[in-house]
């Protein structure tokens, strides 16, 4: 039954050619680009610079497996490390709820003095929660909320409905001589609630403006594929519009392909979240592509100022009080040729 | 794999005689296949009417036949490899986590530096090296292809991921990405869907022309027939998941020449739209029987429904319900006229 392998000149051929081969593909697998530049760590300073009292941050948060999570991590990382006084125990990203409490067990075990968490899912984490404020371990919840506000001492997070809100005046603003105007809306993933948020906010604005009608809404699923595989169909719909509004820059990226490839630019497009690739391209100005309305994974740097100045029982600077706010919703820039250089270094990839 | 080898073995000259028969029919499609084929015709010729009178314009232009082949086409290579797996009586649950690794492993900065060639050929041995674990586990490691290749699944979407970092690796390379741009069309026909054409004819006569084929489908009706009929049941299948490798390495150069890009998250969930487009088609899930033309227009009829459905702004949640009906209506009609058909 048992098959002795003979070794011919051919398998051999075939053995060095794979092996080879081999050797050329592990070479493929750097990803470092050139030139890096990588997350924010922008001038305007903290309650203070200078060290104070000695903290350590706990920071939790989900898988980082799309770059604006991964902007997170790194924007926390940076800004804990702009600190000398901030230690900064981070744990390995997960989708898995369960996993995830585990994690923030692990590091209320470890006594940190502030957690900063980002939930996978921040319905499911609030137990969790409330079990880091109860062990005197104030919570800093960074943008998914938990169910509870007895869960956490601080929540920071974008405003998807103004997301869409700063999009469709943006484009309002833009078209709002023209008569008929036309405008499509790419969202992302629809069973999402922020994708509701963030479509509500456009409907919202446009209805200040008249003239301008949405014609089409299809959603994608924040993928580069789905992207250019939706906005390829509603090319084909709509034979001629005037604005285009995309929920994420991720799917941008395939959104802006199929536009190529259909060889239209009879259309002014706005993208949303605040991709570095977008970004780019808004500066350059060579496509349709006018201007993103950004989501900032700066936060995460903010979340870690906060976290701080909770440890250290200080306020934020700049504001009256001498505590730092419960709640903190972001502002959606809308990031245009005019003043893009200043948000270009917090353009994630 | 699938089929229960001591029951097998006690009948195994029938069944050879049975899994001749089915030879028989593979290598040339006769009257049944082409029913088969001629009912999933008539369910995209019923598609094509509802899309000319829900939106005539747009939907009955040339640009967008150009659109619905270009959108079949990546699909449509990973479920030829696909067509192929199941035909032997295997499965291969890991196509859309072999695109993704491909891609991505194709586009990153290190890779793009060797231009259009580099890109090509790391997207394709990637796919074929992950064909052949796949083949090894499952040939010579005598594992479930099921479990084998959600193994595979599991472990090229994490190395996907490793690789990325989870950012969106934009492709640079301009003659990578020409080969999309309208100027590329041979007469009006985009290369990917050139591709795409030049896989099924291929996989069209490896099935029904070829020894290869003939060895697919009689391993696929009964494996341990197959060995007492000398074939190497066990290399047969290792060729089997190598094809399907190549196929989504394949799959992956057209993704990343369609998206500009390579992501982890790419090729999501095509193992089921694979799976399924095969199944409408006609080929057999227990093995033993496949159609790469029914398998095609099975991909249509997927991708004819999307782009109606976006042609008539459909919400998604409407499309998800309709999507679902449609695939069973198919179904039912392609079993309808099969029973009146033949059979």
């Amino acid at each position: 039954m048992a098959r002795t392998p003979a070794t011919s000149r051919r398998s051999l051929l075939f053995g060095t050619a794979a092996v080879s081969a081999g050797a050329l593909l592990t070479a493929c697998t750097s990803n470092e680009p050139t030139n890096q530049e990588k997350a924010a760590d922008n001038a305007a300073p903290a309650a203070d610079d200078k060290p104070g009292k000695p903290v350590t941050i706990g920071f939790a948060g989900p898988q980082a497996d799309h770059g604006w999570l991964n902007a997170i991590n790194d924007n926390a990382k940076t800004r804990a490390k702009k600190y000398s006084d901030v230690t900064l125990e981070i744990t390995e990203g997960s989708n898995d709820t369960a996993q995830q409490i585990g994690q923030i067990q692990t590091l209320i075990n470890k006594k940190v003095d502030v957690l900063v968490i980002l939930p996978a899912d921040g319905k499911a984490l609030t137990q969790v929660g409330l079990q880091a404020m109860r062990a005197g371990i104030p919570v800093v919840n960074l943008d998914r909320v938990f169910a509870s506000p007895q869960a956490y001492r601080c929540w920071i997070g974008g405003d998807n409905y103004g997301m869409g809100l700063n999009a469709g005046h943006y484009i309002g603003e833009q078209l709002k001589d023209k008569k008929n105007a036309k405008v499509v809306e790419l969202a992302g993933l629809d069973n999402l609630e922020l994708t509701q948020q963030r479509t509500k906010g456009f409907n919202d604005a446009l209805k200040n403006y008249p003239n301008i009608k949405k014609v089409a809404r299809q959603a994608a699923d924040f993928t580069v594929e789905s992207g250019q595989a939706k906005m390829a169909q509603l090319l084909q719909a709509q034979s001629s519009f005037d604005a285009l509004w995309n929920h994420d820059d991720d799917q941008g990226v395939g959104a802006l392909r199929a536009i190529d490839q259909a060889g239209r630019d009879d259309f002014l497009m706005v993208g949303g979240a605040g991709a570095k690739s977008a970004m780019d391209a808004i500066k350059a100005g060579n496509s349709v592509l006018k201007a993103t309305v950004l989501y900032p994974p700066t936060m995460a740097a903010s979340a870690i100022d906060l976290a701080r100045a909770l440890g250290q029982g200080k306020g934020v600077g700049g504001l009256a009080e001498f505590e730092i706010p419960t709640s903190l919703t972001l502002y959606s820039a809308v990031v245009t040729k005019d003043n893009v250089d200043q948000y270009l270094p917090t353009g994630f990839i | 794999m699938t089929q229960p080898a001591t029951a097998a073995q006690k009948q195994a000259p029938t069944s050879a005689a049975k899994s001749a028969g089915d030879q028989e029919s593979s290598r040339r499609p006769g009257l049944r296949w082409d029913v088969r084929s001629l009912s999933l015709l008539g369910v995209l010729a019923v598609l094509v009417a509802v899309g000319g009178i829900t939106a005539p314009d747009q939907f009955l232009a040339w640009s967008n036949l150009q659109l619905v082949l270009t959108q079949a086409s990546v699909i449509g290579v990973v479920t030829v490899g696909m067509t192929f797996v199941i035909t032997s009586g295997g499965i291969d649950l890991s196509v859309g986590a072999m695109v993704a690794l491909a891609s991505v492993w194709a586009t990153t900065v290190a890779t793009q530096e060797f231009g259009f060639a580099g890109i090509l050929f790391t997207a394709v041995i990637v796919g074929v090296g992950c064909g052949l674990v796949n083949g090894l586990l499952i040939a010579y490691g005598r594992m479930v292809p099921f479990i084998a290749t959600l193994a595979m699944l599991a472990s090229a979407r994490g190395l996907a991921l490793q690789i990325t970092d989870g950012s969106t690796q934009v492709v640079t390379v301009g003659s990578v990405l020409d080969l999309g741009a309208r100027d590329a069309y041979i007469l009006g026909i985009p290369p990917l869907v050139l591709i795409f054409a030049a896989v099924t004819v291929i996989g069209w006569l490896l099935l029904n022309r070829t020894t290869f084929g003939r060895r697919t489908v009689a391993v696929g009706g009964n494996a341990e027939a197959a060995r007492l009929a000398g074939i190497d049941v066990r290399r047969q299948r290792l060729y089997l998941y190598l094809l399907s490798g190549l196929c989504c390495g394949i799959a992956a150069f057209m993704l990343i020449v369609l998206s500009g890009s390579g992501q982890n998250t790419n090729g999501n969930l095509y193992e089921l739209d694979a799976i399924a487009a095969a199944i409408i088609g006609g080929t057999l899930l227990s093995g033993g029987r496949g159609t790469i033309i029914g398998s095609v227009l099975g991909v249509l009829v997927f991708t004819t429904i999307t782009n109606i459905f976006a042609l008539n702004n459909l919400e998604t949640a409407v499309q998800q319900i309709a999507k679902g009906a449609i695939i069973v209506a198919a179904v039912l009609v392609q079993r309808r006229s099969m029973r009146g058909g033949d059979a």
